[in-house]
């Protein structure tokens, strides 16, 4: 069966009201999209964001329980850490983990699934929020599905803001 | 992506209710006072006004001088701050994943070259 989604395109879409589903398909088979999604040395070469940031800090205790810490530094200093615990490991299915950006950030619970097909995987990322406000937030840029008429509107706003 | 700011989350919960999200929409064409807020929902004036406080707390609504039927107005304030967030958040992923196709490729041409019988 072809799959659904293009390689090169990240889709968003919002499976429920606190959730936002980040997919992307690569052309790599699961065990290597896995190894490169769960071990510091890849993650360290790609999850990187936009141009300018490096990753000097990279710590993943991948069991139960296990903590890990990201620290993203920019050209100009500034920077960035995202911390949490490792809740479930599947190699090379599946891994679901806490994080947040610091102690005023909401915590998220982030459940990670790999599905191979004709030698591509599917990687979807599944971003749950305590709140919808946190999740209708990051979605405020191009994304309609899931809003309420008070949130379109707040949106509209946005624009004329932006 | 940037550094982030405090407040980010007071605004969230702020924006978690349709009614104060409605307050919002209705101030970004103009100022109002309570009793004009208040209108369009079923609700109690002390009901409206808690909501109030909740969203002058956040920042996103300021208080004018006049006495007694002071009229509210948006400030937009935090409400960029949020939409520069998601628009970090968007740009993360598609930069990270961009980066990831290139990383990937080069990961399995290494482990093709290295099975090949020499």
């Amino acid at each position: 069966m072809p799959s659904p989604v293009k390689t090169g395109v990240t889709t968003y879409a919002t499976p429920s009201d606190r959730e936002i589903a980040i997919t992307r398909v690569v052309k790599a088979p699961r065990r290597i999209v896995f190894d490169a999604y769960t071990t510091p040395r890849h993650l360290q070469q790609w999850l990187l964001g936009p141009e300018g940031w490096t990753m000097p800090i990279c710590e993943i205790d991948l069991r139960p329980g296990g903590a890990f810490r990201y620290v993203w530094r920019k050209e100009d200093g500034a920077e960035m850490t995202i911390a949490g615990s490792v809740r479930e490991v599947a190699p090379p299915e599946r891994v679901v983990t806490t994080e947040s950006w610091g102690p005023e950030w909401p915590e998220t619970v982030n459940t990670v699934v790999f599905t191979e097909a004709d030698g591509h995987t599917t990687i979807t990322l599944t971003v749950r929020y305590p709140s919808q406000a946190a999740r209708d937030a990051a979605l405020q840029t191009g994304m309609k599905e899931g809003m309420d008429q008070g949130f379109a509107r707040l949106d509209a706003l946005l624009r004329t803001l932006a | 992506m940037r550094a982030v700011s405090d407040s980010l989350s007071v605004t969230f919960s702020a924006l978690a209710d349709p009614t104060r999200r409605a307050i919002l929409a209705r101030l970004a064409s103009g100022a109002a006072t309570v009793k004009e807020l208040s209108a369009p929902f079923e609700m109690s004036g002390p009901a409206v006004s808690r909501h109030l406080r909740v969203l002058e707390h956040a920042g996103l609504i300021q208080r004018g001088r006049e006495a007694q039927w002071r009229p509210r107005t948006l400030d937009a304030t935090p409400l960029r701050e949020v939409a520069e967030w998601a628009e970090e958040f968007r740009r993360f992923w598609d930069a990270s994943y961009a980066r990831l196709d290139t990383y990937l490729q080069s990961l399995t041409e290494r482990e093709n070259t290295d099975a090949q019988p020499s």
